[in-house]
């Protein structure tokens, strides 16, 4: 589904700040994988989900989605396959517009958009049904301002609108790590279910080893720019913190620098 | 009281002419808004673009042309402003404020050019301009800049509730977020800003019809009135109303709004120089309160929660 190929990324090249972000990495995902992605900071992790999704185009190598090489093109194009939810809770949504105009937005991912009515009737029942579904009780607040919602909310209707159209790739950048513990928790559990009922290839870069542990079907860490382990099937459902943070210390040859990963 | 009859007998008399000239800077200001509002950005090609919706408008009329074909031609030849600007942003990577000052200065060469390099002129023919002639100011020149307003509101409201539309509010309101949803943002720009000059071209249209008379300035510190418009109105209009069309209607309430208050000036003898100044310290005081009510409040906030612990 994804074939990332020997990806290079250089931030400030050529100057004194010059920082390899990504050095030669190659990652594959088979359809329906879930990967979760862990690492210290400056590891990596994020600028692999932002190479995927055409933030900024790669130095070297290229990144094929499901057969199409989507190296060259630009981010709103990309944006055809793949859904993304950000750490921050305010940069999946636009504040200013309603929860059901959001998601009308999304709802049109990839297709061209002409002068036929943003929202129709039948869309408002639809997201109305999907609202419901995620019980927050945003079903009733279809008409709210996005900005008045709380984090979570938003960071759950931005998974809403990652998925609403089904993506080849979802791409979730550290969505929870803004979030409080319980309501983290609750977003991890609807983006566990989106990712389970739409059957969809998703790669979720974390903080936090337990969940990474606890989620997906394959776990890989990266360090320095380059993936330094991948777990997958029985072995990663027994993996244990303290066995993660032991293969750590073993691949990289270093302590694991992130005192937020050791602490949660 | 021989003051005050003075007073309202002056501002009676003016009235058409306040509510045909905000009306005029009005439909200007919506296309400030646009920038403005829907795409955040301070456009300020809008001081040429509508000297060049006059020029033009004047050229095509002075040539033949049906004054309806000479204001669509207007219209068009703002939207080409914006182009330009909205070319130098995207394509080039120029901050918008710069894209819009050069395209601005660059317009006031084509402005010149377009006049046969005068500076001003002034018609004597009554019947030159014939949508919004000199002689029938009153009453029907206010209908039909109404019947103008409504038009460009109705157009705009149709379109901000297509799916083009809403990708143009999605691009201003948050980029990151319409670029992950497939919104190509640069395109919502440059079609935000062609929409808006070819509104303000239009006004440049319809205004140099009211003053009957063409002068190479006469949009000097339009993004100002504009601004203004702008911002009054929607403080007037945000207390009853967050609808679009509402909204609309009070940028060109500003509009009237600034006209009354230049009405006033010129009344008390205050010299009409001043008026610029005043207008962009209103500008200021409307941006800048907000900004710092919340500031203030935070603070008030965190004390209250220091006292509490």
């Amino acid at each position: 589904m994804l074939e990332i190929k020997n990806v290079t990324k250089i931030f400030n090249g050529g100057t004194v700040n010059e920082k390899v972000a990504l050095s030669d990495v190659s990652l594959t995902l088979e359809d329906g994988d879930f990967v979760t992605v862990i690492g210290g900071n400056g590891a990596g992790k994020s600028t692999i989900l932002n190479m995927v999704a055409g933030v900024y185009p790669v130095d070297k190598g290229s990144i094929v989605i499901d057969g199409v090489d989507v190296t060259r093109l630009p981010e709103h194009k990309r944006a055809k396959y793949i859904g993304r939810v950000f750490q921050d809770p305010m940069m999946g949504t636009a504040a200013d517009m309603w929860v059901e105009e959001n998601l009308a937005i999304a709802d049109r991912r990839g297709k061209t958009r002409g002068f036929k009515w943003a929202i129709t009737k039948k869309d408002k029942a639809k997201y109305r049904e999907e609202l419901k579904e995620l019980d927050l009780g945003l079903d009733t607040r279809m008409t709210t301002k996005m900005g008045l919602l709380s984090g979570g909310q938003r960071q759950a209707i931005t998974l809403l609108m990652a998925t609403l159209k089904r993506p080849k790739l979802l791409l979730l950048d550290e969505h929870t790590a803004a979030l409080d513990p319980k309501t983290a928790a609750k977003v991890l559990e609807i983006t566990d279910r989106l990712v389970k009922e739409n059957s969809l290839t998703a790669l979720m870069v974390t903080h936090n080893m337990k969940d990474a542990i606890a989620y997906g079907n394959r776990l890989i860490m990266m360090n320095a720019g380059k993936i330094i382990l991948d777990v997958r099937g029985e072995e990663k459902k027994n993996l244990t913190i303290e066995a993660l943070l032991e293969m750590f210390t073993k691949a990289s040859g270093a302590e694991f620098a992130s005192d937020r990963a050791l602490l949660s | 009281m021989e003051f005050l009859t003075e007073f309202f007998g002056y501002l009676g008399g003016t009235a058409p002419s306040i509510a045909a000239q905000g009306m005029i800077w009005g439909i200007m200001a919506i296309g400030v808004f646009i920038t403005f509002r829907i795409l955040d950005i301070a456009d300020l090609t809008v001081d040429g673009s509508i000297v060049t919706g006059a020029a033009v408008c004047i050229i095509a009329f002075q040539s033949g042309m049906n004054i309806w074909v000479a204001i669509l031609l207007s219209t068009l030849a703002g939207m080409l402003c914006g182009l330009v600007t909205g070319l130098l942003h995207t394509a080039l990577g120029i901050p918008p404020i710069l894209a819009g000052i050069l395209t601005q200065q660059s317009l006031w060469t084509v402005n010149l050019l377009l006049a046969g390099s005068s500076l001003s002129f002034t018609f004597f023919e009554q019947d030159l301009l014939p949508i919004v002639p000199l002689e029938e100011r009153i009453g029907n020149t206010d209908l039909i800049l109404l019947g103008f307003v409504a038009v460009v509101i109705a157009i705009l409201y149709w379109f901000f509730g297509t799916e083009l539309g809403a990708s143009l509010r999605a691009t201003g309101n948050n980029p990151n977020m319409s670029r992950a949803q497939g919104i190509n943002t640069n395109f919502a720009k440059v079609l935000g800003l062609v929409i808006s000059n070819g509104i303000v071209a239009l006004s440049g249209a319809l205004l140099v019809q009211y003053s009957n008379g063409y002068n190479i300035n006469m949009g000097r510190g339009a993004i100002v009135i504009g601004l203004a418009a702008v911002v009054v109105g929607e403080a007037i209009v945000s207390k009853i109303s967050s609808g679009f069309i509402p909204r609309l209607i009070g940028v060109v309430l500003g509009g009237v709004i600034y006209f009354l208050v230049y009405q006033l000036v010129l009344f008390f003898d205050i010299k009409a120089e001043l008026l610029k100044m005043l207008s962009a310290a209103i500008i200021a005081i409307f941006l800048g309160a907000p900004y710092l009510k919340k500031r203030y409040g935070k603070k008030k906030a965190q004390k209250e929660v220091k006292s509490n612990a």
